[in-house]
């Protein structure tokens, strides 16, 4: 499952590369939706995705235009716009976390007591509605004990457990189809539906992960390790679609 | 045959404005993040005595700006940013001192409670909110039953109703026909319409004719006069948010804005510079412009 060119074409793909892999991944299949990257390895990731194996991927400028893959306008997405392709259910968004647990609840909103906060965040933004309505994948650059923690301090992005809690009409819509970190790739293929190690990124164990986790992680006795891309893919990635390298600022390894 | 009267000439002065409003109002404010806000209609409240105000915004430094003075009771908002620049200084530093009441609720809530409010609704059923906290911190929020067939329950999102709604638009004429020229009209004319005065200052004033010639123009024209109280022209009134094409967000004075909210020594010198009780539009862009030369 390695990235096959072997050798020196193998060593010389960076973590970020691995990373942008992951995240392009999660785009597969998604046909005719609006990819929403949040954050640059995942931004890297939709755009690679959209010139090889996703082409029917829709993509913005960031603002308010769809755009081709070269920037070319093909569409015009305001805010009002936007939340209503959400709400249709044809987008997959990657968002960021602050925090996430076990069950990929998210928070971005505040840390501590929602009262009085001892770190107030961005705000729930539109992760709620998000997570009901059109799959949600998370990108979270730095593992860590912090970030995934056993349970958020304010539920924006809602997870298996909450959604279930909440009723039929929660559930309907609702679909975390994968968390991608600094350190591997994760998501809830377990009979309760909480987090699973699906693949390490190469040179990242086990040991590492669980370390950086703050809540009990399933591990498969075989985790596979992230796919490689392909000398074509390098070359776009490094070439066409981040030659400034914005993806090193988000992953330093 | 006479001719047929004028229509109403709405413009005033953003003091005028600021006089329209009462302490213990709900005021609704435009534009997203930082970008498009009426910040010169802001400044203008900051200069009076009102007060204990509920502010309703997709938050920038509009909301900054009024929880730093004090001037706010209850926020409802999904989030307050800068945008390039993520958390904005002031109103974190609010919230971690509990400064005001919170309503937190997510954007697409927000935006059915602007459509409820617009169409005189009491409310309208969204899915978002369901499983996720916003319900906790939100106990006044109630669901409702699809009365048909599938019988899905979702939340029952409450009208945003507004006392008084500001917003900034690229043009506008003395009738209250307000157009925006940027990528995304964001929510201003629900706004407008959510409220029982609403209030649009503008780059340019221009005459109707002109808000109407250009080819493609109709789908521009945003906001009509209809739900329009009055009208002001402030060139740059949205600084130092984006006014897309008109200006772009002054990024290297929001830098310094967001540096200075950070630490209250630093902000004081910054309010008194920009911001002194007895100035007026015309001394912030001169401070402005000075401080720019300065920088170079």
């Amino acid at each position: 499952m390695n990235a096959s060119g072997g050798g020196a074409a193998t060593a010389a793909v960076t973590r970020a590369e691995y990373c942008v892999i992951a995240c392009a991944e999660a785009w597969r299949g998604g046909g005719e939706i609006l990819a929403s990257p949040m954050g640059a390895v995942p931004s890297v990731g939709a755009r690679l995705a959209r010139l090889t194996f996703a082409p029917d991927l829709l993509l913005t400028d960031g603002e308010a235009t769809l755009v081709g893959p070269d920037g070319e306008p093909e569409g015009w997405l305001p805010y009002r716009r936007h939340l209503a392709l959400v709400t249709g259910g044809r987008r997959h968004v990657m968002m960021g976390a602050s925090q996430i647990d076990r069950f990929g609840n998210q928070n971005i909103s505040c840390i501590g007591a929602w009262e009085r906060p001892a770190r107030q965040l961005l705000g729930v933004r539109g992760a709620p509605v998000n997570t009901l309505n059109n799959p949600v994948s998370y990108w979270i650059p730095r593992h860590s004990p912090r970030v995934f923690v056993e349970r958020v301090d304010m539920i924006c992005g809602v997870g298996h457990d909450s959604a279930r809690a909440a009723g039929p009409s929660a559930t309907r819509f609702h679909r975390i189809p994968r968390v991608v970190s600094d350190l591997g790739v994760f998501d809830f293929a377990t009979p309760d539906r909480s987090m699973r190690l699906a693949s390490l990124h190469p040179g990242v164990t086990v040991d590492q992960v669980r370390e950086a986790t703050g809540f009990a992680l399933t591990v498969p006795a075989d985790v596979p390790y992230t796919r490689g891309p392909s000398p074509a893919e390098l070359a776009l990635i490094r070439e066409a679609i981040d030659p400034a390298r914005t993806r090193d600022r988000e992953v330093r390894v | 045959m006479t001719t047929a009267p004028y229509a109403h000439d709405k413009t005033m002065t953003p003091e005028e404005v600021v006089d329209r409003l009462s302490s213990g109002m709900t005021v609704g404010i435009g534009g997203w993040g930082s970008r498009r806000k009426p910040m010169a209609l802001v400044r203008a409240l900051l200069r009076s005595s009102v007060t204990d105000l509920t502010v309703i915004s997709y938050g920038g430094p509009d909301v900054g700006l009024l929880a730093a003075a004090g001037r706010i009771r209850r926020l409802v908002t999904a989030f307050v940013t800068l945008d390039s620049i993520p958390l904005e200084p002031h109103y974190r530093a609010a919230r971690e001192r509990g400064a005001f009441a919170l309503t937190e609720i997510d954007e697409a809530m927000f935006m059915w409670g602007l459509h409820a409010a617009a169409n005189r609704l009491p409310f309208l059923p969204v899915r978002a909110g369901l499983g996720s906290d916003v319900m906790r911190v939100n106990p006044e929020l109630r669901k409702v039953t699809s009365p048909y067939e599938d019988g899905e329950e979702f939340v029952a999102m409450p009208a945003l109703r507004m006392d008084a709604a500001l917003v900034h638009l690229n043009r506008a004429d003395r009738l209250g026909n307000g157009r925006y020229l940027g990528p995304d009209p964001y929510f201003d004319d629900l706004f407008c319409e959510a409220a029982d005065t609403a209030y649009v200052s503008c780059e340019r004033l221009v005459d109707t004719r002109e808000l109407t010639e250009d080819t493609g123009a109709l789908p521009t024209l945003l906001v009509q006069r209809h739900s329009v109280t009055g009208v002001v022209e402030t060139p740059g009134g949205a600084h130092f948010t984006s006014c897309a094409p008109d200006h772009p967000r002054d990024e290297l004075f929001q830098k310094a804005y967001a540096a200075a909210a950070a630490d209250p020594v630093a902000w004081a010198d910054f309010a008194a510079r920009f911001l002194p009780p007895d100035g007026d539009e015309k001394s912030y862009r001169e401070a402005v412009r000075i401080w720019h030369e300065e920088q170079k």
